[in-house]
């Protein structure tokens, strides 16, 4: 019915941004037993000097070219980061920190001289970096769609693999996995969600596509797989609910309402979730400290009545 | 003074107060936050601009720094609900930055606030915002306002140094001798949003990241005495948003983006030429024994 | 009882749903070196710092000197794991030592030349003099631990709380330390040290707390240190030490 009135360049775009969800939500569950939440934020910010120097190469606006400029601007950010944190004593989040800004000034200032190349905002460009998924085609759509099902193919068919990965690396080299090559398929996974969802959640919200899913679903669940499969849904509903909200007024930010519908959830989750939501931490923590107060009581009297 | 020369100074301004805020920001681990209290920030710029409906500069301040506490409190609280604490950081800001664009979208429309504008400042225009003082006479107002707020960041750095300076190293300490660390990291982050407001128009959201982080980061690689790496730490402020300008204009591009970049080049030459913790020092005396 | 320095009774915590410690009471007589003694994870530190206010408890009630902590606060000396902080922070001995006075100089003044001599001296009772000026980072990790036991000298507390200032020092800063908690009895402070070799505990410390989530036992060091009471602590499965 809904979907009838949508005029179908929109269709394409709820898939997308569905299935870009989906991707994100069962990659953030890795990211986020592997403590990088915010180096999505990081590496997104730093994906834009090549976005905007794969644009400047081939003088058009091309999903694929400007996804591998910016993953390899992702991948060298992420190189930084880690060379530095090793290499020196400057702390993690200051590293991310310092490869985030600068990379993302860079950006702009490339994107400055990309603008007036081309004369005015005509390239399109504005719209890739602050997400905009209306203002994307077919193509675009096919791009993002297939590498998006490969991500979240890479994570199911592993998904022992990354188990054991992600909580026991000691145990995972004894069964004999390379650790080296699991670092980076993680990498590579990790920086393709990230592109491929610039386009329609922008650079700077990227992250979040990765990280409220994924918290969201830890309080609904105690098992690994679950988590992925409620973070997936978590994920392909803000995209696809936050796209069609965009949708109903005119140059919307697709971006920040798909962030919204994904922050309601969360926001649900932490207050009813049945794993450690508020209400039921509540609840416990009273119980636990009447059973306790009639415990100590009861001793005391066995105490007395010595 | 001429129009370049106000542009150097309020740059420069801009890069003294966010390199002096950013030495303790760096050692209290809290460079993360600075990324998201930038951005939070924009959210009270918005609602005071929706509240007051101009564009004024205390409106917006007030703005910022209840945008930049309850930025801080959120990530507190779900730090205390267990969730890790760069996972917390991540949602906080992301979802106030998110209602923060949809408010300008859809309220503000065309007004005086664009996120683009917000994201990347708009240091070309400062000059032409001037107001009138008595014995400085015509001066930007933006530039005013940093001034302002220069000395704001200065005198509650140095009334409070040893406070600042023991909750930094050792918080469990601190609240043993009976202070209070938790008023101390919300006053902290109110200074870290006072100078976001302030850097905002100048450079915006993103660069005001760049210039808080990253000139301290330098200073750090310097030095190992806290009064150096402040001098420093500003210096390499001062030094990037002139050559920032410069560079700028030599090759026709955005200003803020030439200045965040400038205290990248900066991090660079320190980390690897620094004689006392960079990379060149640790080749040529390799694992100094302890 | 009058004469006890500290009174903790019915003190129980909890970290979100697991329970760390529970009904937790004891007394300290004024003048005892306490060594606290128990399993990782039995919440030694987790005792210390719920004491001091550092960490909520879920019940019960900690008094010092017979008043609650937040009257008695500057009579009382904390020394945390040294893993606790960032060695990397930019300054030398001295200065971390000159911390210890922050509770008495007051807001919005600065350390004077006063305070610094206090420093320098506390430094020196820990044979550290050489190393006022060096930088922290450059220290090493017995030298650090001196470092913040001289802090908690300068403090001049009645009381005294350590946590760990043993591990993983040298031998020559063990017995530095030693010399200098003997000295602080002598002169009628109380200190209770979280303690974790099992070897060393009947040489050092006149009284023992042996804890694991709850106090297992608590007296004078002859009395309380026996093989019973220590694998009722550790549970079955320890491998007393004394047996290697």
């Amino acid at each position: 019915m809904w979907l009838n009135l949508l005029s179908s360049n929109t269709q394409w775009v709820l898939l997308s941004t569905m299935v870009l969800g989906i991707a994100a939500g069962t990659m953030g569950c890795l990211v986020y037993w592997k403590r990088q939440n915010l180096m999505s934020d990081a590496l997104s910010h730093a994906s834009l000097p090549g976005v905007v120097i794969a644009f400047l190469l081939i003088g058009e606006k091309n999903l694929f070219y400007l996804i591998i400029g910016a993953a390899i601007s992702a991948l060298i950010g992420a190189y930084l980061i880690q060379w530095i944190t090793t290499s020196s004593r400057i702390s993690e989040d200051t590293a991310m920190g310092i490869v985030l800004a600068v990379f993302y000034g860079f950006g702009i200032m490339l994107l400055t001289v990309a603008n007036r190349s081309v004369g005015g905002n005509q390239s399109g460009l504005d719209s890739f970096i602050y997400g905009q998924a209306a203002a994307m085609v077919k193509s675009d759509v096919i791009t993002m769609v297939v590498l998006a099902i490969l991500v979240i193919l890479v994570v199911v068919v592993g998904f022992k693999e990354w188990k054991v990965y992600l909580f026991d690396q000691a145990f995972a080299s004894g069964l004999g996995l390379s650790l080296k090559t699991m670092n980076i398929l993680y990498t590579a996974i990790f920086v393709m969600t990230i592109v491929i969802g610039i386009q329609a959640v922008g650079v700077i919200l990227m992250s979040a596509m990765l990280i409220i899913p994924a918290v969201s679903a830890r309080y609904w669940t105690k098992s690994f797989k679950q988590m992925i499969f409620l973070s997936a849904i978590f994920g392909g509903m803000a995209g696809m609910v936050g796209t069609l909200i965009s949708t109903i007024g005119n140059g919307l930010p697709t971006g920040s309402f798909i962030v919204i519908v994904a922050a309601s959830f969360f926001i649900i989750s932490l207050v009813m979730g049945k794993e450690k939501g508020l209400l039921i931490q509540y609840i416990q923590f009273k119980s636990q400290q009447k059973a306790y107060l009639a415990s100590s009581i009861s001793s005391e009297k066995e105490v007395q009545s010595k | 003074m001429t129009y370049s020369a106000w542009i150097i100074l309020t740059a420069s301004l801009v890069g003294l107060s966010c390199g002096i805020m950013g030495v303790f920001l760096i050692l209290r681990k809290q460079a993360m936050m600075a990324d998201a209290i930038s951005h939070t920030v924009l959210l009270g710029i918005v609602i005071a601009f929706l509240v007051t409906n101009q564009v004024s500069g205390v409106a917006m301040l007030i703005g910022g720094i209840l945008a930049g506490l309850l930025t801080a409190f959120l990530v507190q609280s779900l730090q205390s609900l267990n969730i890790q604490h760069d996972a917390g950081i991540g949602i906080v800001f992301t979802t106030l930055f998110a209602i923060g664009v949809i408010l300008i979208a859809t309220s503000v429309g065309n007004a005086h606030l664009d996120v683009q504008h917000a994201l990347m400042g708009e240091i070309t225009f400062i000059p032409f915002h001037v107001i009138t003082l008595p014995i400085l006479g015509e001066i930007p107002q933006a530039t005013a306002f940093l001034f302002v707020v220069l000395l704001i960041i200065v005198l509650f750095i140095t009334a409070f140094y040893k406070e600042w300076k023991i909750t930094t190293f050792d918080p469990a300490l601190a609240a043993s001798l009976g202070m209070p660390v938790l008023f101390l990291h919300y006053l902290f982050m109110s200074l870290v949003s006072v100078t976001t407001v302030a850097s905002f128009d100048a450079v915006g959201a993103i660069m005001v990241v760049a210039m808080l982080i990253t000139p301290a980061a330098s200073a750090y690689l310097w030095t190992d005495r806290l009064a150096k790496m402040f001098i420093l730490s500003g210096s390499f402020g001062v030094l990037s948003a002139v050559l920032g300008y410069y560079l700028a204009f030599w090759i026709d591009t955005s200003i803020s983006g030439s200045m965040a970049f400038m205290t990248g080049l900066i991090f660079l030459i320190s980390f690897i030429f620094s004689p006392t913790h960079g990379l060149m020092a640790k080749y040529i005396r390799p694992k100094q024994a302890m | 009882m009058t004469n006890s320095i500290i009174k903790v009774e019915g003190l129980a915590v909890a970290y979100q749903k697991n329970t760390v410690l529970s009904d937790v009471n004891f007394e300290v007589k004024p003048g005892s070196l306490t060594g606290i003694v128990g399993p990782n994870g039995a919440g030694k530190s987790t005792l210390i710092k719920t004491m001091l206010g550092l960490h909520p408890a879920l019940s019960g009630s900690v008094y010092f000197f017979g008043s609650p902590l937040s009257k008695v606060k500057s009579r009382i000396g904390y020394v945390p794991q040294r893993g606790s902080v960032d060695w990397d922070f930019p300054t030398d001995a001295l200065d971390i030592v000159t911390m210890g006075l922050y509770g008495q100089i007051g807001w919005l003044k600065r350390p004077t030349r006063l305070h610094k001599e206090q420093a320098f001296n506390a430094l020196k009772k820990m044979g550290m003099e050489d190393y006022a000026h060096k930088q922290i980072s450059q220290l090493s990790g017995g030298q650090q631990q001196r470092v913040f036991l001289a802090r908690a000298l300068v403090q001049d507390a009645d009381l005294y709380f350590m946590d760990e200032p043993l591990a993983g020092v040298d031998a020559a800063t063990e017995r530095a330390i030693m010399a200098i908690l003997k000295e602080l009895i002598a002169d009628g402070k109380t200190v209770m040290v979280v303690h974790h070799d099992l070897q060393t505990v009947a040489n050092y410390f006149d009284h023992v707390l042996l804890l694991n989530h709850t106090v297992i036992k608590h007296g004078e060091t002859s009395k309380v240190f026996t093989k019973e009471n220590i694998v009722q602590t550790y549970g079955g499965n320890m491998r007393w030490m004394g047996d290697e």
